[in-house]
């Protein structure tokens, strides 16, 4: 254990510890010993009525109170407390929590070894999977994504058939097992190319334009020339945006932070960082492959409607 | 002896007793519209200081700091002059605390709302604020053993052993846990002084003796002097409180780790708090018994005194607030409570059902006193008062213990695949029932608060305010 630097601290705790529990009991027992006369007064009166019995202490406390004392050191006998002594027990939280998972581990690998084997639109037509998968999903991904999988502000709607990095079984694996950083430039990285505020306002304006929202003409043309400059290079010429990169497609009238004017100049100025979390190392492959069939199930079920 | 040194002095002591009705008013409409924040959670549209985040914390602090503290310092300089026969020590000093007090409650009712915190559990005013209570605490210091130190009677009775350790214990917390680097005055913002589970260790080492000697030593004195004052009994056992004394500001300190089981603090530190929470069980208890059985030959007077109603269900709420903590200190049973609302119905079975209705009837029992009157305005609406807060106690801690146990039991449940069996929002759906029975508990203790303002404003009006003369010590062995 490294919680002590040397032995002086080991024998300091187990010294302290051990003085401190038997005090007690001692000052029970010193204070026991003395001289009691039941039902009358020890004599002294304060503020004209304040007085004292000199009663002893019921004898059921006292013996709770010791009883208290020989819990306590059966229990630093049998598990850590004293310093470095680990117990003789040789329990620790660690170990605890490391043979549940392991127990856990062995119990389920079966039921997820399955399913590893299986192609994932395999998996997401079965129907037990896709139990497993929406109980793992209200555990591990809702918190931001949402109970219905919708989303809110930032974080993606995994019930239409939108897809930042791609809707395809191999692609919504990398994106669970390994993570993704999105990452917009403020001005697309060339402030220059946008013209500062005002061009920013202009290129706002373009982009509602290409998702068919209303805008000024003129201000959409001039905005058109900029996108070309600074914004064509990730969200393409035409605006549909490169999976590759993660660089959303700005034709389809869905928006991760929100499409009025204001947030889309945001955007564009300040830039946006974003990040998913890898989910492997903590999950494993078995659970991350179920729930990467659940997310494609999710979609697939949207796209129905 | 001059004139003003032969009577008391009651005013800070009418000033303290006062605003203690008026805090407890404010801290408890606080808590109840947090409490409807959980049953609405849109209520308030998003509006930043109106935010549960930033209430929360403004709701303990007032009802800990401002109702807590102010009954705290009524009942402390009211005992320590009348059982020490002697006028309190500095008048300038005691003004001093209670404006500087009132400050510092001003102070936090402005920075909390506007977010300004150092993010410690009970320990959020900044440091500006942190610097007004160091010199209030100190003033008191001076103005409570001062006037130990010129008491006219040779030995100084329980009740001052108790304020007294409470005011060293509180000092000492204050001192370390606040220790801060300042980083700028607008807005007020610092950094601890320490840093990952030292600094949890600390901030749990601190917040439990906050409950321990705020919470639990400052009022057993009070306990120790209005408890045998109104039942007109003499104190069931001295031996017995010199043990549970020294038992209890002894343990209480060790007691910390257990809010932080199964946490990145080693075994070793969370197994001895642990043992030493199970230690504090029968000390805690010795207050509870040392109490109730002061009525010991006087338990008629319970069924048509309320103000012994309310002091004798205190201590009974003590009693089993005091032997819940111990148990939920077990690892066992903490992986089950903790984080749940179980911690909250605890928590408040010993603040309103303990703290607040000791405070509650020990304020009843000084306001005709202060104001030179026989009794208060209507006796009658003490006894509403009494049941109308029993009621919303109850209500209060049953609905949480169920909400808790269920949220416990809903967390830890796992299917046969190793998921879990509810996700947290289901947990959060189950709640609502319970959120909405603890709202009205919490309601009907806001509007007991609100008879019991009624009922001293009555008491008030056309008052005595006169000082009363220092009574001479009796002779010992009287």
């Amino acid at each position: 254990m490294s919680d002590f630097v040397n032995e002086f601290w080991n024998w300091y705790v187990i010294i302290t510890v051990l003085v401190s529990v038997l005090g007690c009991a001692a000052l029970l027992w010193v204070q026991s010993t003395a001289t009691f006369t039941a039902g009358k007064t020890c004599g002294h009166v304060w503020d004209e009525t304040l007085e004292e019995y000199n009663n002893p202490m019921p004898k059921w406390w006292s013996w709770m109170f010791y009883i208290t004392v020989v819990f306590s050191l059966v229990y630093l006998a049998l598990y850590p407390g004293l310093g470095k002594f680990p117990g003789l027990f040789g329990w620790s939280s660690v170990g605890q929590y490391k043979v549940e998972v392991e127990k856990v581990d062995a119990q389920i690998k079966p039921l997820f070894d399955k399913y590893l084997k299986m192609d994932l639109k395999a998996v997401a037509a079965d129907k037990d999977a896709m139990e497993m998968g929406k109980r793992l999903y209200l555990t591990y991904c809702m918190q931001c994504h949402g109970s219905d999988a919708r989303g809110s502000k930032g974080f993606p709607n995994l019930a239409d058939n939108d897809w930042l990095y791609g809707g395809e079984p191999e692609q919504i694996i990398e994106t669970i097992a390994n993570g993704r950083n999105g990452m917009m430039p403020a001005y697309g990285g060339n402030e220059e190319a946008v013209g500062g505020a005002a061009g920013a306002k202009e290129v706002a304006h373009y982009v509602r334009s290409l998702s068919g929202l209303p805008g000024d003409s003129l201000l959409v043309a001039k905005g058109k020339e900029k996108f070309a400059a600074a914004c064509a290079a990730c969200h393409g010429a035409d605006g549909t945006g490169m999976q590759a990169m993660g660089a959303p497609n700005l034709t389809d009238k869905i928006w991760l932070y929100g499409g009025s004017e204001k947030t889309i100049i945001e955007t564009i100025t300040n830039g946006r960082q974003n990040k998913m979390p890898a989910w492997l190392d903590f999950l494993g492959e078995g659970k991350v492959h179920v729930l990467s069939a659940y997310v494609y199930g999710l979609a697939a079920a949207g796209d129905k409607k | 002896m001059s004139e003003t040194q032969s009577n008391y002095n009651y005013k800070v002591v009418r000033q303290f007793a006062v605003m203690t009705v008026i805090w407890g008013i404010v801290g408890m409409t606080v808590g109840v519209f947090i409490a409807a924040q959980l049953v609405w959670p849109d209520m308030t549209h998003g509006i930043s200081f109106l935010s549960y985040g930033r209430l929360r914390p403004l709701h303990t602090n007032a009802v800990i700091f401002a109702f807590g503290g102010c009954a705290l310092f009524a009942t402390s300089y009211w005992c320590v002059q009348r059982t020490c026969h002697a006028r309190l020590f500095s008048a300038p000093l005691a003004a001093f605390t209670f404006w500087g007090w009132q400050a510092v409650i001003v102070l936090a009712a402005v920075t909390l709302p506007l977010g300004m915190t150092q993010g410690k559990e009970y320990a959020e005013l900044e440091w500006p604020i942190d610097i007004l209570i160091t010199l209030v605490w100190v003033s008191y210091a001076i103005v409570f053993f001062g006037t130990i130190a010129k008491r006219t009677v040779s030995h100084i009775y329980v009740a001052n052993w108790f304020f007294g350790g409470f005011i060293l214990a509180v000092a000492l917390l204050h001192l370390v846990n606040s220790c801060a680097i300042p980083v700028s005055l607008v807005p007020f913002k610092s950094y601890s002084c320490f840093a990952g589970s030292q600094d949890a260790m600390i901030q749990w080492w601190y917040g439990h003796n906050a409950v321990g000697f705020f919470l639990t030593a400052g009022f057993l004195g009070m306990m120790y002097y209005f408890v045998p004052k109104q039942a007109g009994r003499p104190v069931y056992s001295y031996r017995l409180s010199v043990v549970h004394f020294w038992a209890l500001i002894f343990t209480y300190m060790w007691a910390g780790p257990h809010h932080l089981h199964y946490t990145a603090l080693p075994d070793w530190t969370q197994s001895v708090g642990m043992i030493f929470s199970l230690i504090l069980l029968a000390p805690s208890w010795g207050g509870m018994i040392n109490g109730i059985m002061t009525l010991q030959g006087a338990w008629h007077k319970l069924r048509d005194d309320p103000i012994l109603k309310f002091l004798i269900t205190s201590l009974s709420f003590y009693g089993m607030s005091t032997f819940e903590g111990p148990m939920m200190a077990i690892k066992t049973v903490n992986a089950l409570s903790h984080y749940t609302d179980w911690t909250v119905g605890h928590v408040h079975s010993g603040a309103l059902g303990w703290v607040a209705m000791v405070s509650i009837g020990s304020i009843y029992y000084l306001l005709p006193k202060l104001f030179g009157k026989q009794e208060m305005h209507s006796v009658k609406l003490i006894t509403v008062h009494f049941w109308v807060a029993t009621i919303g106690v109850v209500l209060y801690i049953s609905s949480m213990w169920i909400a808790g146990v269920m949220q416990g039991l809903m967390w830890r449940a796992v299917n046969a695949d190793g998921t879990l069996t509810y996700s947290f929002v289901e947990a959060v759906k189950g709640s609502y029932p319970f959120w909405t029975i603890r709202f009205v508990g919490g309601l009907l203790f806001l509007s007991g608060m609100f008879i019991m303002a009624y009922n001293m404003f009555k008491t008030m009006a056309g008052g005595n305010t006169a000082d009363a003369p220092v009574l001479a010590a009796a002779g010992h062995h009287a």
